[in-house]
């Protein structure tokens, strides 16, 4: 466990290391990335991505994926800026219920489809990928929630700040990430979410329900997808329903694969992934100081992917190796 | 195979061996008929909507819409087959159209640009086969990877404008052979090409073996991960292919050429009753299922159905689909 455990530290400190390096080389270029405006701007790229991921982490943990989430996220968004703009009375912090509460709804189709059916999560996720997305246009008739129907309160949560001008979304992305900390390694069903992912086969002979954690795991992405939904309100303003939310699985699945989830499954920690997610926040960020257009960032997050696949592998095959020397050790 | 050594048993007989399934059972519940029996179905209720359906070469000119990622799709079923996936295809041709048309105003003479395109669509297929194959990564996360980075090259190269292409390299939709546009006999051709490859070779028949099995096939001597390899490789070319193709309808080329096509492609594998776990389908069942999703798509244009609600109707598609195949194919097994 020891040999293992140095490894995965190994992991997460690596990661602290590469945005330390980054930040330092741009900030050599660019002097204005090392300032504190430039780190208010880096956090608050981030909330979004850093829910989104925490849900993904527990999908990719069981040995699943969403790729639905962007989806989610757009759709729940657009019911709760809908129910805004139509019933202004209902008092603005309501949103996260609903929000939430679609999110959950959602999450727990693809869950379902996937354990009643058997099916691999990533064929389901691509249908209601395009399911969701489509049932966004026909709620809002195409139409765009402008930033009038957005209360006031709730795009407040972006700009109003409790302690040291970080705006509360970010505390609140913290509080998620310090919860799924808990529920992953503090919680049965969270320790359930390892077993399952480490060995599929295994799982139900140890007792594991496995439908019911997959079932879960696939709710709790949809939940904070939604979580999303309603924050991506609060801090842009206005809900599209071609834009919000597309290709955000792809910035998020980035995040958690260079945060150290291993894709096979079972191997992942909240600070890794929340490494990862300041990680990318950092590179986005730096992107327009450097010059580097916009248009550059898919391309990054996709050679993000590709490359915590390599190091996912070769940590995997130092493991192995390590194992096996203490094996022949023994 | 192993039977006709063994020595027969005194008590067992073959007439003690369950009957087998009779023939016409065995083909009615075959997924190709389920295909074939909702194309016969999509055309009858689509010429209801409107007349134009039972006019051939109405169908002909709205399956150009949908040659292109069918021919992909003919290649992916055989990935798919031998148990990988390529999500990266719809990526693949927008990168190759770029790169072809961005070669072009930069003063390459066509044919030239047109070999770039090819080229670059071969390389990224040999890249998604270097990292699933070479490197042993699984192949599902490696395209979702790969399908983020290409159509983020597609966006550095072309920016948000469209580039335009000379006009005699446009309208390959228009062309007519023998009165059938040359991407819908491309795909005709193809799917003949493929489906004789894949049911009639030792080569097709040790894809269905690695599908079925990788471990066996690679006991049984089958060079496993040379074909899936090449397989991945071909994916490549198609996709190029089908860029250029894309390219000479519209005309212009932009890096959101053929958006969410991964969705349409793994659907008409899905719809043709491939199976998703790998080792069983066929290039007929694809090649009905390019026609009904066509047929289906078109109808539901007739009948003025939003962009959206189509969205919806073939994410739903995508998931009965896949419920219908793996039942069909739990209830033939054994």
């Amino acid at each position: 466990m020891n040999a293992l455990g140095s490894v995965f530290l190994r992991r997460e400190a690596g990661i602290a290391v590469m945005i330390v390096l980054f930040c330092l080389a741009v900030g050599m270029i660019r002097p204005r990335f090392l300032t504190l405006d430039e780190l208010r701007i880096i956090l608050l790229l981030t909330p979004l991505i850093l829910i989104g991921a925490m849900g993904q982490m527990l999908v990719i943990l069981s040995r699943h994926v969403d790729l639905s989430i962007g989806s989610t996220q757009g759709f729940a968004a657009m019911a709760t800026a809908m129910m805004f703009k139509f019933h202004p009375e209902i008092p603005w912090y309501l949103g996260f219920g609903v929000a939430i509460g679609v999110g959950i709804g959602l999450g727990f189709v693809n869950g379902a489809l996937i354990t009643l059916f058997r099916l691999p999560a990533i064929i389901v996720t691509l249908g209601t990928l395009n399911l969701y997305r489509g049932l966004t246009f026909i709620i809002s008739d195409a139409k765009q929630i402008d930033r009038q129907f957005v209360p006031a309160a709730l795009k407040g949560m972006s700009t109003t700040s409790p302690i040291f001008d970080i705006p509360w979304i970010i505390f609140m992305a913290l509080g998620t990430a310090l919860m799924t900390h808990w529920f992953a390694n503090h919680s049965r069903i969270g320790r359930q979410v390892f077993a399952l992912g480490s060995n599929p086969a295994a799982a139900p002979l140890r007792g594991i329900r496995v439908n019911a954690v997959t079932l879960m795991v696939f709710m709790i992405s949809g939940a904070l997808a939604g979580l999303s939904g309603i924050m991506y309100a609060s801090r842009w303003g206005f809900v599209n329903p071609s834009n919000t939310g597309f290709g955000f699985e792809f910035q998020v699945i980035a995040a958690v694969v260079i945060g150290g989830v291993s894709i096979n499954g079972g191997v992942g920690s909240v600070l890794g992934v929340t490494l990862g997610v300041l990680l990318l926040g950092c590179v986005s960020a730096a992107l327009p100081l450097l010059g580097i257009p916009g248009a550059a960032q898919n391309a990054i997050y996709g050679a993000v992917i590709l490359i915590a696949l390599l190091i996912d592998r070769s940590v995997r095959q130092r493991g192995i190796a390590a194992l096996a020397l203490r094996r022949v050790a023994a | 195979m192993s039977m006709s050594g063994g020595a027969p048993s005194d008590t067992v007989s073959a007439l003690d061996a369950a009957a087998p399934r009779p023939r016409w059972q065995v083909i009615l519940i075959r997924p190709e008929t389920m295909t074939f029996v909702l194309l016969v179905l999509a055309i009858v209720v689509s010429s209801l909507l409107s007349p134009y359906f039972l006019d051939l070469t109405y169908i002909l000119a709205s399956f150009t819409l949908y040659a292109e990622f069918s021919l992909v799709a003919l290649v992916l079923t055989m990935v798919i087959i031998a148990g990988e996936i390529d999500l990266s295809a719809a990526s693949n041709m927008a990168l190759s159209a770029c790169l072809c048309a961005w070669t072009f105003r930069a003063g390459l003479p066509l044919p030239l640009a047109l070999l770039v395109g090819v080229g670059a669509g071969i390389l990224m297929g040999a890249l998604n086969g270097l990292l699933v194959i070479g490197l042993q990564l699984p192949s599902i996360i490696v395209t979702i990877g790969t399908l983020t980075l290409y159509r983020g090259l597609a966006q550095i190269i072309a920016g948000d404008q469209s580039i335009r292409l000379p006009d005699y390299f446009i309208g390959i939709n228009t062309w007519l052979v023998a009165g059938i546009p040359v991407p819908v006999l491309l795909f005709v051709v193809l799917s003949a090409v493929l489906g004789f490859l894949l049911s009639e070779t030792i080569w097709g028949r040790q894809i269905y073996q690695i599908g079925t099995s990788v471990i066996a096939a690679q006991h049984s001597g089958i060079r496993a991960k040379r074909i899936k390899f090449a397989l991945l490789v071909a994916m490549g070319f198609a996709s190029s292919i089908a860029g250029l193709i894309t390219a000479s309808r519209l005309g212009s080329v932009r890096y959101d050429l053929g958006l969410g096509g991964e969705l349409q492609m793994v659907l008409m594998a899905m719809l043709g009753g491939t199976y998703i776990f790998g080792g069983r389908g066929s290039i007929l069942g694809t090649f009905l299922a390019a026609w009904l999703l066509a047929v289906i798509s078109t109808g539901m244009t007739t009948a003025n159905l939003l962009p959206a609600t189509q969205l919806c109707v073939l994410g739903v598609l995508l998931i009965v689909s896949i419920i219908a195949t793996n039942l069909i194919y739990s209830r033939t097994q054994r």
